[in-house]
């Protein structure tokens, strides 16, 4: 006991404690949350919970039974994935009529986002949320997932997923801060301006290998700066202002009389 | 001096018909060339810019050597770093030069106006004839005129001697100038009559009808292209927008009824335009948008130009189903595919 105490003090007490910290609250985290393998066969009281937030958030523009307007889509048969997309990204609730529903920070954590999930699942089959190996990217291949990225996405989101723009104030949105499970639902439900890219398409292993390449976007680039990796307009933004401003003030340096 | 001009200027009632040559502005002292401590900073800075020139040429050898970028033990941000210090150095080292000489001559060298006279291009009258003199005499001595064989001779040589050098210039362009290939692609039925199958670009699977849902939008090139020798020649003439809109939306015309099939519809994917692959689609409102000049195609109406520079709306490949239900093409496009060239008729 006399020991323990006197090692209480040595100078990596902390560090041992806090190591056997972190591997306890991992432990009964993992003991406690719900698997997504749970979250997918959603429950009786999930559904019930999910049509309780449906009601009280989404009916008023989507319906009391989701069918929609003129105006609004009908949320039948869009499946878990497209609801799980739309909330956990924050496009849905909209808060403003506007060409696009863009992200912003959700109003519903990830365990009410497949709540409400499981309860749309329930009116019409369709696409479901996908298993997290399913989306691992580090299963992925990302040299196959640049060639498909290149060929399917790029023309709207960028070479390397920077985003861009669409007409009449649209836009493909940057991919920067997407989770492996939201550049799943997205490319499987085409939310908005988005075409549908099923399984026939780009077949699961085909999204893991995009997923894949985008996630090796965000290491750090070799290259120095990337300027927003939006190409001649940044860099030519930088070249003349900066780079030109560097000459005309050196000549102006030069021209100057000497005091 | 400036009180004094504004003396003039007020005496002036109407302008000179010439001003007189106002001559150099009086030279006036630098600090340096009365004070010699100032002299001696001046000196100084030169030295520590210098001085600032060989550490930064010296830290980038240095870091050159320290930095490891090699795939096997260095990172990308080692990369970083190495490319950085590299480049602070030598930047830092020629602006060091750069600056310190300017420093040099602006504040420790003479600053004494000179004067350079400019002098007329032209010669004088004299020489201009004896030139013109020499011109003629050396003409005549030729008697080209009572020569015509060597003036022909002379003619042929001039003209023959460049071609050794355009000929091969122009022949390099291409290996060949059969312009008829713009007008075909891999989507021309094979020499046996086998149509060509859709299949998906670039994992090359082949398409079935239903897998293509309403909304769905499909990169196609023809089945098996991967194999032609000619394989992104080819893949740059070929590739095809594969969309399935509702069928209710879809206005065909009586003649291309028979080229979609349940509301799928192919169109070429190489702008009218210039010929950037046309491939924003959006679903909503079934437009295609080139991502070059924002010309923008209706997909339900024929791909035909509803906004941009494009001439013409994108050429439609006739689609059909086989008995197990994957798509093919019925032939190939009815016109040439992409930007206008100068044989194409319309």
């Amino acid at each position: 006991m006399k020991a323990l105490a006197a090692s209480r003090r040595h100078r990596l007490a902390p560090v041992i404690l806090m190591t056997l910290a972190l591997f306890l609250t991992g432990a009964v985290y993992a003991a406690l949350a719900p698997s997504s393998a749970q979250a997918n066969s959603a429950s009786a009281d999930d559904i019930e919970e999910g049509r309780r937030l449906f009601i009280t958030n989404c009916s008023t523009c989507h319906g009391m039974d989701a069918e929609g307007s003129d105006t609004v889509p009908s949320l039948i048969g869009v499946g878990a994935a497209s609801v799980h997309f739309q909330v956990i990204t924050g496009r849905m609730p909209m808060d403003a009529d506007a060409p696009q529903a863009g992200a912003k920070p959700p109003q519903f954590n990830d365990e009410q986002a497949r709540q409400l999930a499981a309860y749309v699942a329930t009116l019409g089959p369709g696409p479901g949320i996908p298993g997290e190996d399913v989306v691992d990217p580090e299963l992925g291949n990302a040299a196959e997932g640049m060639q498909l990225f290149r060929t399917n996405c790029a023309m709207c989101h960028n070479f390397v997923g920077a985003g861009g723009a669409l007409s009449n104030g649209k836009y493909a949105p940057a991919l920067d801060d997407s989770t492996p499970i939201e550049i799943y639902e997205a490319m499987i439900t085409g939310p908005q301006s988005m075409p549908v890219f099923n399984n026939a398409n780009l077949n699961e292993e085909d999204k893991r290998n995009i997923i894949a390449f985008l996630i090796s976007q965000r290491e750090p680039n070799p290259g120095g700066f990337n300027l927003g990796s939006i190409g001649s307009v940044s860099e030519g933004v930088w070249a003349f202002l900066v780079g030109f401003g560097l000459l005309i003030g050196a000549a102006v340096w030069i021209g100057a009389r000497s005091s | 001096m400036s009180i004094e001009q504004s003396d003039h200027s007020t005496e002036l009632t109407e302008h000179p018909a010439t001003f007189p040559n106002p001559g150099l502005p009086p030279h006036r002292p630098r600090l340096g060339d009365e004070d010699p401590k100032a002299a001696k900073r001046s000196e100084r800075l030169v030295l520590l810019l210098f001085t600032v020139s060989v550490l930064a040429s010296i830290a980038a050898i240095v870091g050159y050597f320290a930095i490891p970028v090699d795939p096997e033990t260095g990172s990308v941000g080692n990369t970083r770093l190495s490319t950085l210090i590299i480049g602070l150095g030598l930047g830092l080292g020629m602006l060091g030069i750069g600056t310190a000489a300017i420093h040099w001559a602006k504040s420790l060298m003479n600053d004494h106006d000179k004067v350079e006279e400019r002098h007329e291009i032209a010669g004088d009258a004299e020489t201009r004839s004896t030139a013109i003199e020499m011109f003629n005499d050396g003409a005549k001595d030729t008697d080209i005129a009572r020569r015509p064989l060597i003036k022909g001779a002379l003619g042929g040589a001039l003209a023959l001697a460049p071609l050794p050098f355009l000929v091969p210039l122009i022949g390099n362009l291409g290996g060949d100038w059969d312009i008829s290939r713009f007008k075909r692609t891999a989507w021309a039925p094979a020499a046996n009559g086998d149509r060509i199958y859709l299949a998906t670009d670039p994992t090359n699977r082949r398409i079935k009808a239903s897998d293509v849902t309403i909304g769905s939008l499909f990169h196609v090139m023809p089945w098996n292209l991967p194999e032609h020798p000619n394989y992104l020649d080819e893949k740059a003439k070929a590739v095809v927008l594969l969309v399935r809109v509702d069928p209710q939306d879809l206005k065909e015309t009586e003649e291309r009824a028979s080229w979609s099939y349940d509301g799928i519809v192919a169109y070429s994917k190489i702008c009218t335009h210039v010929g950037c692959p046309v491939a924003l689609y959006e679903r909503e409102t079934h437009h295609l948008l080139c991502p070059c000049h924002q010309s923008t195609f209706d997909v339900t109406d024929e791909a035909k130009v509803v906004f941009g520079p494009a001439g013409r709306a994108l050429p439609q490949l006739p689609i059909d189903v086989d008995e197990n239900g994957y798509l093919v093409a019925q032939r190939d496009f009815d016109e040439p595919v992409g930007p206008s060239f100068w044989e194409r008729e319309r």
